[in-house]
């Protein structure tokens, strides 16, 4: 009887709206390949932790003042009178910090198994997209609590846009709204965080995954599962039902349906993933000064310079480029240079093999000394500027810059190992 | 593959923390806090802590954004008897911690205005807080007489003189294992006191205890909730692993 009604009803809503069919297009028909592994889970995580800052981020806009003179005492009276309201700023500034991890890690997967070579290069753009918003997203979040950290890690980044040759000045005071970052500048940037960049945010993600679907998943073979039509003997197809839209076209093989298959394995990640999450979340909120930084317990002061003005943990790879370029405008240059390098990976890798496994020593060389250089360069941005520490800067910048030029002088010709043509069991 | 994420897992970890000791030796020492070894679930403690700072301290540091009534619920003190011991009259019992010191005033007397207390021992750490409370010693030229090894030329008077007495600071110079010569400071015994020093450290210790807390009036609810989670989530990576287990059978 239930069934029955259920049944009307969604034929009722699929006469008017394909949701039966997205639904199947999109989960319960989506050819997966078989061989996900570990680095497979961050794209999920990644949609669990945007869902979490949204969720939190809207009920902590419940109680939070964007204005100079209330806001460091509304996150206060988050901690201390709303009703759980430490646990949802806790959730988001660890949410905030979880983000990048787990990009990071969606990324590095991205770059081991090729997942950015043709036909998925602007899948990958999509995807930097999401990390360029994402980095506004949260360079401006940490504005908002307005303590001191917050004042000067935004008055030091800001202050990269004056770097601009002629309009430099004006730039940044069209940005800060303000001839110092004031009350002003902590309202609009309330405004683009907590409107303008999620919404962004949320389209891309959108398109990044309408891409993905269109193009298919990679997998850490790097092999192909939709095979011309016609070509794979009908005993070696998948043994299930995909939806016609890549069924038509393709044959299909060594793939499962991505519900329940994948949806029940991300689940498994999900609760893995929330374990490490709320460990840190209930027992080092800070993340050891990391997460949250010691000097924004005390209010935004303009006369008050922190003794080490260090930027969040995740941008330190970036803040390090800058800083290692004695030039102001050249070290500006080189830091959205990096950014840009990534946005241009596809067309570095010149490269067929998609997969690290079946490439050469050169690229898994390569590929573990950009890692090094990308975790030693975001170790050196939370540091204050030592001698030693600017030299060790300059080496993995060198490192970092190095990995593309590399890829794209022994791409063309690499002494790759022959791709199987199936993904083995 | 398994080769490639150990590399680069060892190569990571390797590079970090030669990172960290390179980065350690060049930043130099650092000031030498003592362990404060409070106790936040020890209410009698925080109850003294919270008395000591009501009579030393609250006259110049406000915690503006903790309530009384907040604190009486939270270090088990009725409120009848908080409001009798705990409280200046006036004051409202679902008010905030303040006093009634001009700021603007209070920046001419002490060089810069009493800083408000709430959020100092999650910005400096308890351990420092229990140092610097201890590191008071003679100092003529200072405005009030005393000055600070943690927290050098702090415009604030030795609030607490008449418990602990006073110290003199002695440098001398020692040579280390390098032969390198470094200045070493140490502080006498403070002398003039009512308390012994063991009596004043626990007084220390004590508003300590009360500063960590009122940084963070949820921190044990944050932690007991904590364990809940963790063993709940616990149970469902276990159940989850078996789910996806059970529905991969028929793949393999």
């Amino acid at each position: 009887m239930l069934m029955k009604l259920f049944t009307d009803f969604m034929g009722w809503i699929d006469k008017r709206l394909p949701v039966t069919d997205a639904w199947n297009k999109h989960l319960a028909q989506y050819p997966a390949p078989k061989n996900f592994n570990f680095w497979y889970f961050f794209g999920s995580l990644a949609m669990l932790v945007l869902v979490n800052q949204i969720l939190t981020g809207i009920w902590l806009t419940m109680n939070y003042e964007p204005s100079g003179e209330g806001a460091f005492a509304s996150i206060e009276y988050i901690m201390r009178d709303v009703d759980f309201g430490w646990l949802l700023r806790y959730m988001h500034s660890t949410g905030a910090s979880a983000f990048f991890v787990v990009v990071y890690m969606h990324m590095m997967r991205g770059l081991m198994y090729g997942s950015y070579q043709k036909p998925r290069e602007l899948l990958w753009i999509f995807g930097m997209l999401i990390f360029l918003v994402l980095m506004a997203e949260a360079f401006m979040g940490y504005l908002l609590p307005w303590g001191n950290m917050s004042y000067w890690g935004a008055q030091v980044i800001i202050s990269l846009f004056g770097a601009v040759p002629i309009i430099g000045d004006d730039l940044t005071l069209w940005i800060r709204g303000d001839y110092v970052i004031s009350g002003a500048t902590l309202n609009r940037f309330f405004a683009l965080h907590v409107i303008a960049m999620p919404l962004v945010l949320v389209i891309l993600v959108f398109l990044h995954i309408l891409a993905l679907h269109e193009v298919g998943s990679n997998n850490p073979e790097g092999v192909d599962i939709k095979k011309p039509k016609g070509s794979v003997k009908p005993e070696e197809l998948s043994k299930f039902t995909f939806h016609k839209q890549y069924s038509e076209k393709y044959d299909i093989v060594d793939a499962v349906p991505f519900h329940p298959y994948y949806s029940v394995k991300d689940i498994m990640g999900v609760a893995g993933f929330l374990f490490l999450f709320c460990w840190v979340m209930f027992f080092a909120p800070e993340g050891g000064g990391y997460f949250m930084e010691a000097p924004n317990f005390t209010p935004a002061n303009g006369l008050k310079t922190p003794e080490h003005i260090a930027p969040v943990w995740y941008f330190g790879p970036f803040y390090t480029i800058l800083r290692v370029v004695p030039d102001k405008l050249l070290g500006a240059v080189a830091m959205f240079g990096a950014i840009v390098m990534l946005f241009a990976l596809p067309w570095f890798d010149r490269g067929t093999v998609k997969s690290v496994r079946y490439r050469s020593k050169l690229h898994l060389v390569n590929l573990i000394q950009f890692a090094i250089c990308f975790v030693v360069l975001g170790a050196l941005g939370t540091m204050p500027a030592t001698p030693t520490a600017n030299l060790i800067g300059v080496i993995a910048s060198f490192g970092y810059f190095g990995f593309f030029i590399a890829l794209w002088f022994y791409s063309k010709n690499e002494n790759t190992k022959p791709v199987p043509d199936r993904i083995a069991d | 593959m398994k080769k490639l994420i150990i590399a680069a897992t060892v190569g990571i970890l390797f590079s970090v923390t030669a990172l960290v000791s390179l980065t350690a030796v060049a930043s130099g020492p650092s000031i030498q806090l003592d362990k404060a070894n409070n106790d936040l679930s020890d209410k009698e403690s925080l109850k003294k802590g919270f008395k000591t700072y009501i009579n030393y301290c609250l006259g110049c540091h406000q915690l503006q954004y903790q309530r009384y009534n907040r604190t009486f619920s939270d270090l088990g003190i009725e409120e009848a008897d908080g409001v009798a011991n705990y409280m200046y009259s006036g004051d409202k019992i679902g008010g905030h911690i303040l006093n009634s010191m001009p700021e603007k005033e209070a920046a001419k007397w002490f060089g810069s205005a009493p800083p408000d207390l709430t959020l100092e021992a999650r910005l400096r750490s308890p351990d420092w807080i229990y140092t610097y409370l201890r590191s008071f010693h003679i100092d003529e030229s200072r405005p009030f007489g005393v000055n600070n090894t943690v927290f050098k030329d702090v415009g604030m008077p030795h609030v607490l003189q008449n418990l602990q007495g006073v110290s003199t600071l002695t440098v001398s110079k020692q040579l280390d294992d390098h032969g390198k010569e470094h200045e070493v400071s140490s502080l006498s015994p403070a002398m003039g006191g009512s308390l012994t020093a063991e009596e004043y450290d626990v007084v220390v210790r004590d508003l300590t205890n009360f500063l960590e807390y009122v940084g963070e009036p949820n921190k044990l609810e944050r932690k007991a909730l904590g364990y809940w989670v963790l063993a709940f989530l616990f149970f469902f990576f276990i159940i989850s692993y078996f789910l996806k287990k059970e529905y991969w059978k028929d793949v393999h």
